[in-house]
């Protein structure tokens, strides 16, 4: 059985955003800066997907910017607003632990570059406090940005208290949405968000394209130069039929919210309850305020790879926050920002499920990972030291 | 191209020698868990100082497996003198390349199998040069780094 539980990773297109995409690949594969009419058709495209990405975020369509992908997205409205506030002497920025690399090197790079960068704590149960926030709040502030829903262990931000109390100090807010977006709800007005991440892959759109929403009145400071597209702040030809199907998979995704999460969530609280029943298990960060498809887990005495590679022999696809898997020495800095030791680290498993997984895959899943778990425990001398009571259990 | 090469992928998904030695003449651990791999052999040497009979556990990658599970191989059968010949190159040799950041994993097997042998030469009473058995640096076998 092949199951494909890493959908936080990527999506697999869907078939609603493949038909969006095709007309632009093939007839209508005008550029929408010509002037005649073949390239205006192009063009149309462009406004009219603008026009559905505003309308299911609650955003006006010229408030939005499609990009490359989320990283883009990311780069460009956190630069944006270091840029706006060091015109006005503020070079203060704050973030948290646990932000995707693409918030967390621009951030390192602005760092070097004289700016301050305070990063929130997330506590075990992988939530931002606003008490923390209102704390590191400065007159010299720029920017606060913070993530909708964290990519590794799906927790759920405070996004709109976030809000609130950013727009209420008059400090540009910025949300990470990319694992969000097309999951959960998301109101850019209502939350008080300035600007925001998504990227069209995570929800049934093709790779290689996403949207930078940004308010009125945040002036943008482009990454790309060149020509005029996106009103003069993203240079390059678009991406029309990637475009086209990210408009019709966010579609796609936000009118049948509330189906998939009816589905998901059965699957999901399957494969806690029965992966919880490995003994020395963990659940990583807190269910309360959680993302439907996302479960991170980690079981003591094993490495993350080595679960990975027996998984996918036996067709399940999933991620780890090992350090093998992470390509760095280290293990995930979301997990060692939830406090988690760095030998429980190792021995991490992500699975991100969709409405496309179906009960039967997850029973094979449910099946499988004790099997490997124990099979990898059994040659483990880790587990054998802590099994001896050599070395103390740390979950 | 895959991660692996179909030999790891052999030796990891079939590891040879797995499990422990209860009277063994010499046991070996190096690595740490907190930087995700330990490696620990156990081996069995006759009168003629031959490594009779050799087991691994290993806790880590499946690099970490694969190299431990090729170096025990490498060695079972031949004398301690040759097992201490076996070299971190051989392993990946043997198991036709690994990628750069898994060439730490080989070392650790190179240094498993000598901590071993060190072990049997200690429990012994064999005199050694323990300039031969200077103790491997884990951060050094990690190149310098893994958030100790």
């Amino acid at each position: 059985m092949f199951v494909y539980a890493d959908n936080a990773a990527t999506t697999s297109v869907s078939k609603a955003a493949l038909d969006a995409m095709l007309p632009y690949l093939t007839e209508n594969y005008g550029n929408p800066s010509s002037l005649y009419a073949f390239g205006q058709r192009a063009q149309e495209a462009l406004q009219e997907a603008r026009e559905t990405v505003a309308h299911y975020i609650n955003a006006d369509p010229k408030e939005i910017y499609f990009t490359s992908g989320g990283s883009e997205a990311d780069n460009q409205a956190i630069v944006s607003a270091a840029r706006l506030g060091a015109r006005k002497g503020k070079k203060h920025l704050i973030s948290t632990k646990f932000e995707h690399h693409a918030v967390l090197h621009t951030l390192a790079k602005l760092e070097k570059e004289g700016y301050e960068v305070t990063l929130l704590d997330v506590h075990e149960d992988g939530v931002v406090r606003l008490e923390d926030l209102e704390a590191a709040i400065r007159p010299d502030t720029a920017l606060v940005t913070v993530m909708f829903a964290n990519n590794e262990i799906g927790t759920v931000q405070p996004v709109a208290e976030i809000g609130a109390l950013c727009r209420a100090r008059g400090i540009p807010f910025h949300c990470d949405a990319v694992q969000a977006a097309g999951h959960m709800p998301i109101d850019v007005k209502a939350m008080n968000i300035d600007m925001l991440a998504m990227s069209g892959h995570k929800f049934h759109a093709p790779k290689g394209v996403g949207v930078l929403y940004a308010r009125r009145g945040m002036v943008l400071t482009n990454i790309i130069e060149g020509g005029a597209q996106e009103r003069g702040k993203r240079a390059g030809t678009e991406n029309v039929a990637g475009i086209a199907a990210l408009a019709a998979a966010l579609k796609e995704s936000c009118d049948n919210m509330e189906a998939n999460t009816a589905k998901i969530i059965p699957m999901r609280d399957k494969l806690f309850a029965e992966l919880s029943k490995i003994p020395h298990s963990k659940i990583n960060g807190s269910l309360e305020h959680h993302v439907p498809g996302t479960v991170n887990m980690c079981f003591e005495g094993i490495e993350g790879e080595s679960l990975l590679l027996k998984l996918d022999d036996a067709g399940i696809c999933a991620s780890s926050g090992s350090a093998c898997t992470s390509g760095s020495l280290d293990p995930s800095h979301v997990l060692l920002a939830i406090g988690l030791p760095h030998e429980v680290a190792h021995g991490s498993l992500r699975l991100s499920i969709g409405e496309y997984n179906t009960m039967e895959q997850i029973e094979h899943i449910c099946k499988t990972v004790p099997k490997v778990v124990e099979y990898l425990r059994a040659m483990s001398p880790v587990w054998d030291e802590l099994q001896k009571g050599e070395r103390k259990h740390l979950i | 191209m895959a991660l692996y090469s179909e030999k790891v992928m052999d030796h990891f998904r079939n590891p040879r020698n797995v499990g422990q030695i209860d009277d063994a003449d010499g046991v070996g651990e190096v690595g740490n868990a907190k930087c995700g791999d330990i490696m620990r052999m156990y081996i069995k040497v006759d009168e003629n100082r031959v490594i009779t009979d050799i087991k691994f556990n290993t806790f880590g990658c499946g690099s970490a497996i694969a190299t431990s599970s090729m170096a025990t191989e490498m060695i079972k059968g031949k004398t301690i003198e040759e097992a201490l010949k076996l070299s971190n190159q051989a392993v990946v040799k043997a198991l036709d390349g690994l990628p750069t950041h898994k060439i730490h994993c080989s070392v650790l097997a190179e240094q498993a199998v000598r901590a071993a042998v060190k072990d049997y030469y200690d429990r012994h009473g064999i005199a050694y040069n323990p300039e031969d058995f200077k103790e491997i640096d884990p951060e050094e076998a990690h190149g310098g780094h893994c958030g100790l």
